[in-house]
């Protein structure tokens, strides 16, 4: 009996010194004293099953084995109680101030004129339109004559203009764009035949004194569209599309006459006031009428079509020039167009 | 311009709203910038008009006076100090509790009557100012003959003044009489236009004056007549108040009535003192170069002959359609007044006014256009109010002068082609009625063909569409559906560099960048601090005539200072790192043509690198951030690159590589220069990566060179190699990069650079660490110590490499 006695006495030894066991480093140590290869006691127990009596021997296995099942079962046990404790530990002892701030990760945007042209692109290219780009130094016969304001027209006075300083045949012909207007005729002229559709972006310059809503670089997206059956109802529902896509779909827009020597019949489009949506009288947006100026458009003249080389009693088309700086204003309530080219990163971060 | 509402009233019946009108003429007309009511706080209960009986002096004080005032109900006797009270006046009277502006302070106030040096008033008489209507307060206002006692005062001179702005092709809407007209169309209500009746006596124009022109091209038509025995004074209080409510300054009855004549009509008129024009001649002519004639305002003329003048028998005495001249005006001794009005070539009216800086109220009427038509209607309705209001007799006839005279216009315009244009349909009854109403004729000969006769003072509508829109603004666009366009898609308008323009946007921003947009134009001294003088191209930038401000007169043809001058703006209020950058055009100049446009992104960075949250950043961005920049981004478009070192004007030495493929350079990369930093007031590292669009586009591949991963592990070995200390690394990556042995390529990428104890003078060693894998098969030691022994070969030759400790 005096083994079974021993097997006992070990089994509550080892159980004891498992419940003290603090750490895995501990459990480990636990592990080879009791169930070391060479000279772990449980091990040289089962070992000694040889030297019991053959008639004891099958009750002492039992028991012995029963001793080694129980010791490994509860090895299994208090490991996993230690690792849930140290979970436990590890959300209350160790937990993070979770308000304290991430690391900064770095970020860049767009700017926001950029981040509006490319908006105002999307949705005329979902109608169709491509992008065609034109240079911002300009002949004057593209800018004025070739859109039907020739010298002395009163109309040059829409557009004060920024002069190169260069001579050619004792006059100056070069000058910075006033309008994205002379890539209508770039384009045409370069299109042998119906259809055009086509946006241009780009900056134009103005000579005129800069306040809150007026810069002298400015940048415009023109539209430009010619075809068989083209109606100004066609603009009407561009436009008005366009103004949802930009403004919201619950935009309602208004023609208003207009004059703009290369288009006839031409138009001024308003949008409904979405800030005070026609109920502020001190609405700074729309100043009380309900109604925010927003573009310019109208129907190609015929003459532009003919130049043009199409025949203007079949070939119709419309146009329309945005102003890129005010519906970036207007979309995010901007109060000073100057912002934009200040480059205050301060400002810009935040679009 | 100024628009009356009761000017308007002559012509047309208004019963809309004010803002009603106001908001159908935006919509069809012309642009209603606003309008002042005039009267809105006259309360017609407590401010009349009253007539004074009788002005006696007041007992107590010699600058005041006791007036008596019929006010239509009976005589009030009020205290008044006004110097210009008279009996027989008709005047504004006040009484208590009237909301007035008081004439000393200029605020508003009700009216609060109490004894003036011991003397009871019963109201006020008023002055322009205590009724808002002018500053003038020195004397009272005096109205017109015919008020009756009694009457509201709002409803005798209560008013609404518009303020519109008009285009450019629309001459005739600088005349009230245009706006009726438009009103009427809109409204539908009729047209009402004045009376040119007059008598004249048995005398013709003709035997007073001869009329010629000799510059028929300019001049299409002269008409003068005369009047004589005029009678120079004040013009009548109501067209007084009409030139002052349009923005106009009464001077006399003569030149009141030409003003009103044009701000009615939109046609200006011009009076000459009749005894003044010598040899009873107009010549209307081109300016001999070098001509001279003292203006009106007193300022001596210098033309050029191509700017028309009217001359009579021996010199100029008015530049046509602009200004007269002095020696013919109007004084207060004129008995006979020569009375012109004609039509003139817009563009030679716009550029005589622009040469001469002169422009009047004739010039930007003419210069819009006016219908040659126009001067003879004037010209009655001048003489029937010369004879009204100026008491003169008109001669018989009006010398006329017509070289320029057309048949009237006809202009087909078909229903068909008005549904092509707007995309609907507009009813016959609606365009007939429409283009009546404009003044139009309009006749339907066949069903849905018009011939249309466009009015003389419509010069703007020449083509088929022009009366298309005329229709269609007084229909209303409103009425137009939103439709989309049909048809055939066009051919895509192919440009890969702005492709990759936009691209490199996308990829700075994805890289941490800000962008930025700044002045394309700039000064000499901004562009040297990092453009040299030796770049020719560079340093001759294409200037501006006309700069909006000095600092703004050169094209730029780099973008480097535009970006460092915001970054040194933006140092001053951001502590940490920085990083711009701006993709936009070098204009550089081409001889005879236009610049060339040349699109470089330009991007700057430095500063303080982001810190190990919660420690501080400690360590700056230096050149191996630019050059990560460059690379991320190259290596993104597929564009495989190699860096060389460089010098450029304004980056530092040893610290400045150009960006390159195969030997096509595609960008630069470097520290700004201490010294050209300096001149931004920047003290601290900077560093500049600029891609060039045009260059980077040509090697642009179509789509990326892709391989699938391989099935089989990649064995990883480190390699530690001894070389000359000036040996470039990264030709040493490169070509351990590019060793091919067999199917085996080799990964690499350098982990340490070191010089120190235990490597020798004057040499470094490099540490790589390196990745075998063969797409073939799994990798074994012994092939990968083939494939190394090779690469050692190599870089033994190529470099005089050793292995370290090998
Ligand atoms: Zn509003």
């Amino acid at each position: 009996m005096s083994n079974v006695s021993a097997l006992e006495g070990l089994r509550e030894e080892a159980l004891a010194a498992l419940a003290a066991a603090p750490d895995e480093s501990a459990l480990e140590q636990w592990r080879i004293t009791f169930f070391g290869r060479q000279d772990g006691r449980v091990t040289a127990l089962l070992r000694a099953i040889k030297d019991v009596p053959a008639s004891e021997r099958a009750a002492y296995g039992a028991s012995a084995n029963a001793v080694k099942q129980e010791l490994e079962g509860a090895l299994e046990g208090r490991r996993e109680a230690l690792k849930q404790a140290a979970l436990r530990a590890l959300s209350t002892e160790s937990a993070l101030d979770v308000t304290l701030p991430g690391r900064p990760q770095v970020i860049g945007r767009l700017h926001p004129v950029t981040q509006t042209m490319r908006d105002c692109l999307k949705a005329f290219g979902d109608m169709g339109f491509r992008v065609a780009e034109g240079p911002e130094v300009e002949w004057d016969r593209y800018n004025f004559d070739g859109v039907r304001i020739p010298e002395d027209h009163p109309a040059r006075d829409m557009w004060d203009t920024i002069w190169v300083n260069t001579l050619i045949d004792g006059k100056r012909h070069m000058l910075l764009r006033t309008h994205t207007s002379p890539n209508q005729v770039r384009v045409l002229e370069r299109t042998p035949a119906p259809p055009v559709r086509v946006v241009v972006p780009g900056k134009c310059y103005r000579q005129e004194a800069t306040d809150a809503t007026h810069e002298w670089m400015l940048t415009q997206i023109e539209g430009l569209a010619v075809d068989e059956g083209v109606r100004m109802s066609d603009l009407k529902g561009v436009l008005y599309e366009w103004s949802r896509q930009m403004f919201g779909q619950d935009r309602k827009i208004i023609f208003h006459h207009s004059y703009f020597p290369f288009v006839e019949p031409g138009v001024e489009m308003a949008i409904d006031c979405f800030i005070c949506r026609g109920n502020g009288k001190e609405c700074r947006t729309c100043h009380g009428t309900g109604w925010i100026e927003i573009l310019g458009a109208g129907m190609v003249h015929p003459e532009i079509i003919e130049t043009a080389g199409y025949d203007s009693s079949k070939v119709t088309g419309f146009a329309f020039g945005i102003g890129v700086e005010r519906v970036a204003l207007l979309r995010w309530g901007i109060e000073d167009i100057r912002n934009f080219y200040a480059n205050d990163i301060r400002f810009l971060s935040q679009f | 311009m100024k628009l009356s509402l009761n000017w308007l009233r002559d012509f047309v019946d208004v019963d809309l709203p004010v803002a009603e009108l106001a908001s159908r003429l935006i919509d069809a007309t012309a642009e209603v910038e606003g309008w002042e009511t005039i009267g809105a706080n006259w309360d017609p209960e407590r401010i009349r008009v009253a007539e004074v009986v009788e002005v006696a002096p007041h007992p107590n004080a010699d600058r005041l006076r006791l007036v008596t005032v019929n006010d239509g109900e009976g005589r009030q006797q009020v205290v008044c100090g006004a110097p210009n009270v008279a009996v027989g006046q008709k005047i504004a009277f006040a009484t208590e509790g009237a909301e007035l502006v008081d004439g000393h302070t200029g605020e508003r106030a009700r009216l609060k009557l109490r004894p003036i040096r011991g003397v009871d008033s019963a109201g006020m008489v008023l002055s322009e100012k205590e009724l808002g209507l002018s500053d003038d307060h020195e004397g009272i206002l005096v109205l017109a003959p015919d008020a009756v006692p009694g009457r509201p005062l709002v409803e005798q001179l209560g008013d609404v003044v518009f303020d519109i702005s008009t285009w450019a092709n629309r001459a005739d809407l600088l005349g009230v009489m245009g706006f009726g007209r438009e009103t009427a169309a809109i409204t539908g209500k009729p047209l009402r236009e004045p009376s040119t009746a007059h008598g004249e006596s048995a005398r013709k124009a003709s035997e007073f004056v001869e009329v010629s022109i000799e510059a028929p091209d300019l001049c299409p038509r002269y008409t003068a007549s005369v009047i004589e025995n005029v009678t120079i004074g004040p013009s009548p209080a109501w067209m007084q108040e009409r030139l002052i409510r349009a923005g106009q300054r009464p001077i006399n009855n003569v030149v009141d009535i030409t003003n009103y004549v044009m701000l009615e009509t939109g046609q200006p008129l011009h009076a000459f003192d009749y005894d003044f024009v010598r040899g009873k001649r107009i010549v209307v002519r081109r300016a001999e170069e070098g001509e001279r004639l003292l203006t009106l305002d007193d300022v001596e003329r210098v033309f050029d002959s191509e700017m028309l003048l009217i001359c009579d028998g021996e010199g100029p005495v008015a530049v046509g359609g602009v200004k007269g001249g002095g020696n013919s005006e109007v004084t207060e001794k004129t008995r006979t007044i020569l009375l012109e009005a004609a039509n003139f070539r817009a563009g030679s009216v716009r550029r005589t006014s622009t040469y001469l800086k002169l422009r009047t109220e004739a010039s930007l009427r003419f210069e819009k256009g006016l219908g040659a038509e126009v001067p003879e209607y004037a010209q009655h309705r001048a003489l029937h109010l010369f004879e009204q209001l100026a008491g003169g007799t008109p001669a018989a006839g009006i010398v006329d002068v017509y070289p320029g005279a057309k048949p009237p216009r006809t202009i087909a315009v078909t229903s068909a082609r008005i549904e092509q244009v707007l995309g609907i349909a507009v009813p016959a009854e609606d365009v007939r009625r429409i283009l009546a109403a404009l003044g139009f004729g309009v006749e339907e000969n066949t069903p849905g063909q018009y011939s249309v006769q466009p009015p003389d003072w419509r010069p703007d509508v020449e083509i088929a569409d022009d009366v298309i829109e005329d229709i269609g603004r007084i229909h209303g666009y409103h009425r137009l559906p939103t439709t989309m366009l049909r048809g055939q898609l066009p051919e895509p308008e192919r440009d890969p560099v702005r492709d990759l323009r936009e691209r490199l946007r996308d990829l700075a921003v994805t890289l941490g960048f800000q962008e930025t947009l700044s002045y394309t134009l700039t000064d000499r001294a901004r562009l040297a601090r990092m453009v040299p003088d030796s770049d020719s191209l560079r340093s001759e930038p294409l200037g501006v005539v006309n700069p909006v401000a000095a600092q703004h007169t050169f094209l730029r043809t780099s973008l480097r200072p535009s970006v460092l001058e915001t970054y040194a703006a933006n140092r001053h209020h951001e502590a940490g790192a920085l990083r711009i950058f701006e993709v936009g055009f070098e204009y550089l100049p081409v001889e005879g043509d236009l610049p060339h446009h040349r699109p470089v992104l330009c991007a700057v960075l430095g500063g303080l690198r982001e810190g190990r949250w919660p420690q501080a950043g400690t360590e700056r961005l230096d050149f191996y951030d630019a050059r990560g920049v460059a690379e991320a981004a190259l290596q993104r478009l597929g564009i495989p690159v190699n860096f060389t070192a460089v010098s450029e004007f304004g980056l530092l030495p040893g610290h400045t590589a150009e960006i390159r493929v195969g030997k096509d350079p595609v960008g630069i990369l470097g520290q700004i220069h201490p010294d050209n930093a300096a001149l931004f007031d920047l003290t601290e590292p900077v560093f500049l990566v600029e891609l060039w669009v045009e260059s980077l586009a040509r090697h642009l591949p179509e789509r990326p060179a892709y391989a699938a991963p391989s099935r089989f592990p990649e064995v990883r070995q480190d390699l530690a190699l001894v070389l000359d200390s000036e040996t470039p690394a990264g030709r040493v990556l490169e070509l351990v990069r590019s060793h091919r042995s067999g199917q085996v390529r080799i990964g690499a990428d350098i982990f340490d650079e070191y010089r120190g104890p235990g490597v020798p003078a004057g040499k470094k060693s490099l540490a790589i660490a390196m990745r075998f894998q063969s797409s073939e098969r799994t990798l074994t030691d012994a092939d990968v110590a083939k494939v190394q022994s090779g690469l050692v070969t190599r870089l033994a030759k190529e470099f005089g490499a050793t292995v370290r400790g090998g």
